[in-house]
């Protein structure tokens, strides 16, 4: 099968949206590509390192004041002050993931925690510069004027044009994300998940390739916390709170772990769920846990990995192709 | 090649590997032998930096590499296999043999190229050598036990080791699966020049093979030599050959 350009198709899908002309779609729809970001990042750790972190959101929030604050503040323009979200997530993912990659297990996954709640911690209580309880209210949006003054895009309102620009900035960063896993580096982090014992006999420093993944998560945690921000109008402190960690997390298991897009797929059905539902019954948390019980019983794969499995079951009937059985293997060599 | 000087180790009180020494030159098939819990696989984790010895020294190539990072001694030329097989099961069996060619080549820092293809020609020759070519493509975790040690021994060499440290790698094999393995593993040795220290239960093979004998008994070091030597040793023969015969 050759490869699909997921990326360019999924961008074309997404430029549709301001075209529908509903805000509230633009709205849903910003929300999906941050968020969608933000598992896609911790899918790097969790499906590609085998690597459990409950304390994502630590970056999605240094990310996030960083750049609102360089924004508010500083009156800094957009583009160096997300890259700077980005980059001081990646410099407390350096910090925190040094001490955190030394633990295995669930002892890693507790001291990820840990260091989320501290940030959680200085950013409710530091009033002089996060605002304390109160937040980081009114973030600006980025200078968008000259939007308003391209040919079809001028008619759009403020929103549908930062809608444009977070979907073309979280383009950029999934095509980063897939070059990564599918290099050499990422074919070193996915040894690591299926056997890190035997990935130090073949020359791997484990826990040096598991702080260059968390640093990476990271990063990419710091963009999706920046552009959440302003889409949020304001940086608040439950941006590092563990329910927050929790979000990418239950996202990315929605999604499938397994697949590239999984957690993007499990972020679009996640905020999609959350909308539906909460307009019918307050017991938004209760349906969402019966969902996810019955995907993780009956589709431990996630959405994506079931759609795939079931797509690489019909395949064979149309495209005549020589695949190598499992079973072959068994047969064979008991000759 | 390797020198081994008085290593011990002490699990709770309980002394696994008792200052045991031993020497390696280069180009030689060395077996380590004793009945279970000898102390043969301890041994090996000490050797390999997977655990470290509590007293004495491990020297590679004239190089103390007593106590280092398994990864350090691995780019330093030294590779194994282990007692149960030990792969990347999730992974397709081309995808085992060339994270080893990647990781020993230092190219795992390489974060934005497309690694699918790199070393595409080596991966399949290697494969090609240990009659797994055809199986390229499976998930290895899904293989015979056979062809899965067939594939730790291709994770092994694709980091072209100068010595290789084989702890059993005709466990659980059927006698012609053995057979095949062993001569595998000569021409292999043979080819690369490769210096083999390896742990062995099957008593034919060793002497079929080895030119040099350790054998160990709880925990200690009791004979030393030629196959010849070793059979002829009276301890030898009270505490392990004579519990066969």
């Amino acid at each position: 099968m050759k490869r699909v350009p997921w990326t360019v198709v999924v961008l074309i899908a997404g430029l549709v949206v301001p075209f529908l002309g509903s805000r509230f779609y633009t709205f849903v729809a910003t929300d999906i590509v941050i968020l969608a970001l933000f598992a896609m990042s911790l899918n790097l750790l969790l499906g590609y390192t085998g690597l459990v972190s409950f304390g994502h959101a630590a970056y999605f929030g240094i990310g996030a004041y960083t750049c609102g604050l360089l924004m508010k503040s500083v009156g800094a323009p957009f583009l160096p002050s997300l890259l700077a979200g980005g980059v001081m997530a990646a410099a407390f993912a350096l910090l925190f993931g040094f001490f955190c990659v030394r633990l295995t297990r669930i002892y890693f996954a507790m001291l990820t925690l840990a260091f989320a709640q501290i940030v959680w911690a200085i950013c409710f209580k530091w009033n002089d510069v996060t605002g304390g309880e109160q937040g980081l209210p009114s973030v600006p949006y980025p200078e968008m004027g000259w939007m308003g003054s391209l040919p079809v895009l001028g008619d759009f309102r403020a929103g549908d044009h930062f809608y444009l620009i977070v979907l073309v900035i979280v383009a950029l960063c999934f095509a980063a994300l897939r070059r990564i896993v599918d290099s050499p580096f990422g074919r070193v982090l996915t040894v690591i998940r299926d056997n890190a014992e035997r990935a130090q006999f073949i020359g791997v420093n484990v826990r040096g390739y598991q702080l260059a993944a968390f640093v990476v998560a990271g990063f990419f945690a710091g963009i999706s916390g920046a552009l959440f921000g302003i889409f949020n109008r304001g940086v608040f402190p439950d941006f590092c709170y563990w329910t927050k960690s929790a979000e990418p997390l239950i996202m990315t298991i929605l999604g499938g772990m397994g697949v590239f897009w999984g957690p993007a797929i499990g972020a679009a059905a996640f905020i999609v769920l959350n909308q539906q539902i909460t307009s019918y019954t307050q017991y938004w948390p209760f349906m969402m846990g019966t969902v996810l019980i019955v995907l993780l019983y009956a589709f431990p794969g996630g959405i994506a990995g079931t759609l795939k499995g079931v797509i690489e079951r019909l395949r064979p009937r149309f495209v005549a192709e020589p695949l190598i059985a499992p079973e072959m293997g068994n047969r064979d060599a008991r000759g | 090649m390797l020198e081994v000087e008085r290593v011990r180790k002490i699990f709770d009180g309980f002394t696994a590997v008792d200052g045991v020494s031993l020497s390696v030159k280069r180009g030689e098939i060395a077996a380590v032998i004793g009945p279970n819990g000898a102390g043969k696989s301890t041994l090996f984790n000490l050797i390999t930096g997977h655990v470290p010895p509590d007293a004495g020294r491990v020297l590679l190539k004239d190089r103390d590499i007593t106590g280092a990072a398994p990864h350090r001694i691995s780019l330093m030329g030294m590779g194994r296999s282990f007692q149960r097989t030990n792969i990347f099961a999730k992974l397709s069996v081309f995808e085992n043999v060339q994270a080893a060619l990647i990781t020993h080549r230092r190219r795992g820092g390489n974060f934005w190229s497309r690694s699918s293809d790199l070393y595409r020609s080596e991966t399949e020759a290697l494969l090609g050598s240990l009659g797994l070519l055809d199986k390229a493509e499976a998930v290895s975790g899904a293989l015979s036990h056979g062809n899965q040690k067939q594939v730790e021994l291709g994770i092994a060499l694709a980091c072209d080791p100068e010595i290789l440290l084989l702890d059993e790698p005709t466990a659980g094999m059927s006698a012609p699966e053995t057979h095949e393995t062993i001569h595998l593993l000569e021409r292999i040795a043979r080819e690369r020049s490769l210096t083999l220290l390896f742990t062995e239960h099957d008593m034919q093979v060793v002497f079929s093979i080895a030119q040099r004998i350790s054998v160990l008994h709880q925990g200690r070091l009791i004979a030393q030599g030629t196959p010849a030597e070793v059979q002829k040793h009276p301890e030898v023969r009270r505490v392990y050959l004579g519990e066969r015969h």
